[in-house]
């Protein structure tokens, strides 16, 4: 189980740690471009990644999981916080010196489509690690390359082919493929599955499973879909407007959700299940209003806007990520007032009145 | 908004210094004296002492910036010059004094502009309307006939210069058939406006035919993107009439790339439409240039110089704030 | 004992609000005969919803296209009939079917960002939509805009009639297109991909809002998607296409309890869903979605399909028929009892995680 630092749960090997991570972006004005604030992308997060391991990061759009994934590849340099890779503080190393590192951390991409070029043939694409890195291939990058493309599931005697003539699912593929070439630790993927069909989904699902129990590696996989976060990972966090707002094993947070965030998350997921519609709309927890602006967080928790149990301390006071006291399985939840086990949590809302 | 103004300023502030650099400094780093420099500049020969004291008089033995702020000054408060043949008065804006043909450069160049600008003004609406027409048709019925015809045109329009073009329809038009009038005829618009529009048809055709080219293939290229934006379909869905569709969608959406190239070139034409003005001897401000550069008249060709700058950068601008208001993206950002 | 099932084309009038028969919609390209509806038959009620499911290429959404007439003889190859309401839109003329367009049926897009129009405000794209089947003033329409911004729950109504549709978050701008379509109050509504692009919690608030609106509105809703767990939720029938067939077709329950076409087991095998036991591995259906150029003969599931030979050739060279099975129409070669059989023994308990 991951926790927020490792020495609560045992010496577990751990391959990256984040601590108070934090990404603002600056905004300017005026003549001079003065800063007058700043999108709070990602502030201050928190965990470890244990070697061998999958951690699920799932939130909505703009609650900053994009951002932590070019963060953690230090495609983006954080404004405060702290990286640790492999035990190098990477936090604000200087890219010639991150080179040699990022043979070890790997990352795909959402869009099959855009995230290849087109005018690159495949082996190019997937041979171009080794060519940059100067990695030395026991019998010519070719054939290096055509053993990835196995891997991955692709003919090797596609070597030549343009991305676009492939489907989306094998261009995916083409781009696990890339990843694996200098035989990464880390891999972050990006919405791995999301541009995908559903029947596809599920073969890139198992290649990347099957790929992590064979190779060894660590996954940081950043995902809006729930149900595939759930099949995949071993530790999952919420993240809601640059925050960690709840973060536990898989199973737990699955079964046990307590941060009121997570439970209307889970609640809104559509159920397959066309017998239990009615029960699962009454059930659901339908959150009003929008998102708040990452410019201009709300003060304490950021979710008390949106929250049908905040109170005043909520505005007041932002809950700190921490577990129950004494219960070392317990989630890691940021929450004054987390979701007990037996809560009836409040069921379907009507719809906002007009005016 | 205000930055792009303090923008547009300086950069002309800043043009206009490498104008003054080029003309005044190079020529020093080049090996000339302040005294070969002043002969060039007034165009007379003398004898040394003479020389020497005309450079002297006018300043040429000054450090370049002292002869920079002295130019500078004569724009906002006029100056005077003596060449040795007496005082000469220039009064504001003073961007030189001509001593080839002894006036001063601004009113001369400024009596040219009607010229270029019923040029520019009646040849941009021409190619503006055709271009843009013929765009829309081109796209509507992409790989027909007509639209192949019709990018055939364009091409020919676009690669044939004006000067062979313009000679052409002179030729044919004014001297064989005697249907236009021959070059370097041009009656202001104030003293008889349809023998205005008669003079200057040709120009205006010709000049039109070399844009309209351009434009019909731009509008062609954007109408066929816009109509195949999701937006397109969502009015066919709403049950607008295909017309519609065509113009307050497509066209709008297509037109912003070309409104604003528009504006640009019609700024660089006001500046100068030297091949035209020259085929057919029309005394626009090109003209002026073409006339000045050879006749080695320096200030008048700085105030030319000038001049086409100041119309591009207020072009830039203008087409800078033409896109904000046009596209609401941009205007909230 | 199979009975076939062919709707005929006969111009004979309908029974029902929608009627789709056999429909054929073919378009000649460069590299060949795109072959994206063949031969398409459903009916539809006025207050019923029907599900259309398919991956990519199976030609759903060019279906909905050619309700809206937007496919027509003009630009596309088409054959069979569509009846709305009692009239027949393929052999209409273009004009007829666009005033129809909008006031009796209308559509709303996956992506309202690129669905609008950047340079008008949303205000002035619902007045527009009004103004073309209603002869008012600007004044009235604008009043309606407004009215109907409100009815879809956008707060402030009145001030936002005037924004622009980049101003709007995405939930905000959808239901924006949401009213946009409703504004003639059609009596169907077609939703192709409408919560695709949204997040979670933001698709439960619109699939709620279109139910709301189908009950006060009665209109007949078809909900065009690839996710499963949306047409559990809304559907009272389920469509599911397959490379411009449809495959399978009955009431929604039956489909997702007793599905009988391979593909549609291997949908919901592949699928991880939240209200079943973990499973250890996805089941994928093997291969991609077929090519509409290039259809394979006979069934064009056989490729990907496990029981294909189990046919006896029969899915090689033979289209099967959509014909009714145990319960509810199928397009398969098997016999009612081999399928029921391989249900009961193999695909029930992986579905339900207990193998």
């Amino acid at each position: 189980m991951s926790t927020a630092h490792a020495d609560r749960s045992g010496p577990h090997d751990v391959l990256l740690s984040v601590s108070g991570l934090q990404k603002h972006f600056p905004i300017t004005t005026g003549l001079l471009r003065r800063q007058v604030g700043a999108v709070q992308a990602v502030d201050g997060l928190t965990f470890d990644v244990v070697r061998g391991k999958t951690m699920g990061l799932v939130g909505e759009s703009g609650c900053g999981k994009t951002t932590t994934g070019r963060l953690l590849t230090r495609l983006l340099e954080p404004t405060g916080g702290r990286i640790e890779f492999d035990g190098h503080d990477i936090t604000h190393m200087s890219q010639g010196r991150l080179r040699p590192l990022r043979k070890d951390m790997q990352m795909i991409f959402q869009d099959p489509f855009s995230s290849l070029n087109p005018r690159h043939t495949v082996g190019t694409i997937v041979g171009a690690p080794f060519r940059i890195q100067h990695v030395k291939t026991p019998h010519g990058i070719k054939r290096a390359v055509q053993d990835l493309l196995k891997l991955a599931g692709l003919n090797p005697e596609h070597y030549n082919r343009y991305p676009h003539e492939f489907s989306g699912g094998q261009r995916q593929r083409i781009g696990i493929a890339r990843t694996l070439a200098l035989n990464p630790k880390m891999i972050i993927a990006d919405e791995p599955v999301s541009a995908l069909d559903v029947s596809v989904q599920a073969q890139v699902v198992n290649l990347l499973e099957d790929l992590q129990a064979e190779l060894g590696l660590t996954y940081v996989v950043i995902a809006h879909d729930l149900s595939v976060v759930r099949h995949i990972s071993d530790d999952v966090a919420v993240m809601y407007l640059g925050k960690i707002v709840e973060m536990a094993d898989r199973d737990s947070l699955y079964t046990h959700p307590r941060h009121p965030y997570t439970v209307s998350l889970l609640s809104a997921v559509p159920v397959p299940d066309p017998r239990r519609r009615d029960s699962a709309q009454r059930e659901r927890v339908l959150l009003t209003g929008e998102v708040p602006s990452p410019i201009d967080p709300p003060s304490g928790c950021r979710f008390r806007t949106r929250c049908w149990k905040a109170q005043d301390i909520c505005a007041t006071e932002e809950p700190p990520l921490i577990g129950k006291p004494g219960d070392m399985d317990s989630h890691l939840i940021a929450c004054h007032f987390p979701v007990a086990d037996d809560e009836k949590v409040a069921g379907r809302k009507a719809p906002a009145s007009v005016v | 908004m205000i930055r792009r103004l303090i923008g547009a300023v300086l950069t002309l502030f800043a043009v206009s210094v490498i104008t003054f650099l080029i003309f005044f400094g190079l020529p020093r780093l080049a090996g000339d004296s302040p005294v070969s420099l002043a002969a060039r500049y007034t165009g007379k020969t003398a004898d040394e002492a003479t020389a020497v004291a005309m450079a002297h008089r006018l300043g040429f033995f000054d450090p370049i910036y002292v002869q920079y702020g002295r130019w500078a000054k004569a724009i906002f408060v006029g100056a005077d010059y003596n060449a040795g043949a007496g005082i000469e008065h220039c009064s504001a804006p003073c961007f030189g004094y001509s001593f080839i043909t002894h006036e001063a450069v601004w009113p001369d160049m400024i009596s040219r502009l009607p010229v270029t600008l019923s040029l520019a003004v009646g040849a941009a609406i021409l190619w503006l309307v055709a271009g843009i027409a013929t765009g829309v048709l081109s796209a509507l019925k992409r790989g027909s006939a007509f639209d192949r015809a019709a990018m055939g045109v364009a091409l020919a329009g676009v690669s044939l210069p004006i000067f062979f073009t313009g000679l052409l329809a002179l030729s044919i038009f004014s001297y064989k058939l005697g249907w236009t009038a021959p070059g370097s005829t041009y009656t202001p618009i104030t003293q008889n406006p349809a023998l205005w529009a008669y003079d200057l048809i040709l120009p205006w055709v010709t000049l039109a035919f070399l844009y309209a080219a351009a434009y019909a293939r731009l509008t062609r290229a954007g109408m066929l993107e816009s109509m195949g934006e999701d937006y397109t379909r969502t009015a066919r869905a709403k049950g607008l009439p295909e017309k519609t569709v065509v113009t307050k969608h497509g066209l709008r959406a297509a037109l912003t790339p070309i409104m604003t190239i528009f504006g640009l070139d019609v700024g660089l034409l006001l500046g100068g439409a030297f091949l035209t003005e020259t085929t057919f001897s029309l005394q626009g401000i090109g003209k002026f240039a073409v006339d000045a550069i050879p006749a080695h008249d320096l200030p008048k060709v700085m105030g030319v110089t000038m001049l086409a700058t100041f119309f591009i950068i207020a072009a830039n601008l203008i087409v800078d704030l033409m896109y904000s208001v046009i596209d609401p993206r941009v205007r909230l950002s | 004992m199979t009975s076939v099932i062919r709707p005929t084309a006969d111009g004979r009038s309908p029974r029902a609000f929608l009627e789709v028969r056999e429909l054929c919609i073919h378009f000649p390209t460069e590299d060949g005969l795109v072959k994206s509806v063949d031969g398409l038959s459903y009916s539809l009620e006025r207050g019923k919803t029907l599900g259309i499911v398919g991956e990519s290429g199976s030609g759903k959404s060019v279906t909905s296209l050619a309700v809206l007439g937007l496919y027509n003889r003009n630009n596309a190859q088409m054959s069979g009939e569509i009846w709305v309401d009692g009239e027949e839109i393929v052999s209409a003329s273009p004009e007829t079917v666009r005033k129809l367009r909008g006031r009796k049926m209308a559509i709303i897009f996956q992506d309202p960002l690129s669905s609008m129009h950047p340079f008008y405000t949303v205000g002035d794209q619902i007045i527009e939509a009004y103004r073309v089947h209603n002869k008012v003033t600007k004044a009235v329409a604008r009043k309606h805009a407004i009215d109907m911004l409100g009815r879809v729950a956008i707060p402030q109504p009145a001030k936002r009639v005037d924004d622009y549709p980049h101003q709007f978050s995405g939930g905000m701008r959808q239901r924006a297109m949401i009213a946009m379509a409703m504004s003639c109050d059609p009596e169907l509504l077609i939703a192709d991909e409408p919560t695709t692009a949204l997040d979670v919690t933001v698709q439960a608030q619109i699939l709620d809002l279109m139910r709301d609106l189908q009950r006060e509105f009665n209109s007949a809703l078809i909900i065009i998607t690839h996710d499963l767990g949306v047409v559990a939720e809304l559907a009272d029938d389920v469509l599911v296409m397959y490379a411009g067939k449809a495959i399978e077709y009955g009431p929604a329950v039956e489909i997702f309890e007793r599905p009988e076409h391979p593909y549609t087991w291997g949908l919901l095998a592949s699928m991880p869903r939240l209200d079943r036991e973990l499973s250890d591995r996805l089941i994928p259906i093997k291969g991609t979605p077929p090519s509409l150029i290039n259809v394979p003969s006979g069934c064009a599931f056989h490729p990907r399909c496990s029981y294909a030979g189990l046919t006896n050739g029969a899915s090689l060279n033979v289209v099967p028929e959509l014909a009714r099975g145990a319960s509810h129409l199928v397009r398969c070669h098997l016999s009612v009892e081999t399928r029921q059989q391989i249900w009961q023994r193999e695909i029930k308990q992986e579905l339900e995680g207990t193998a």
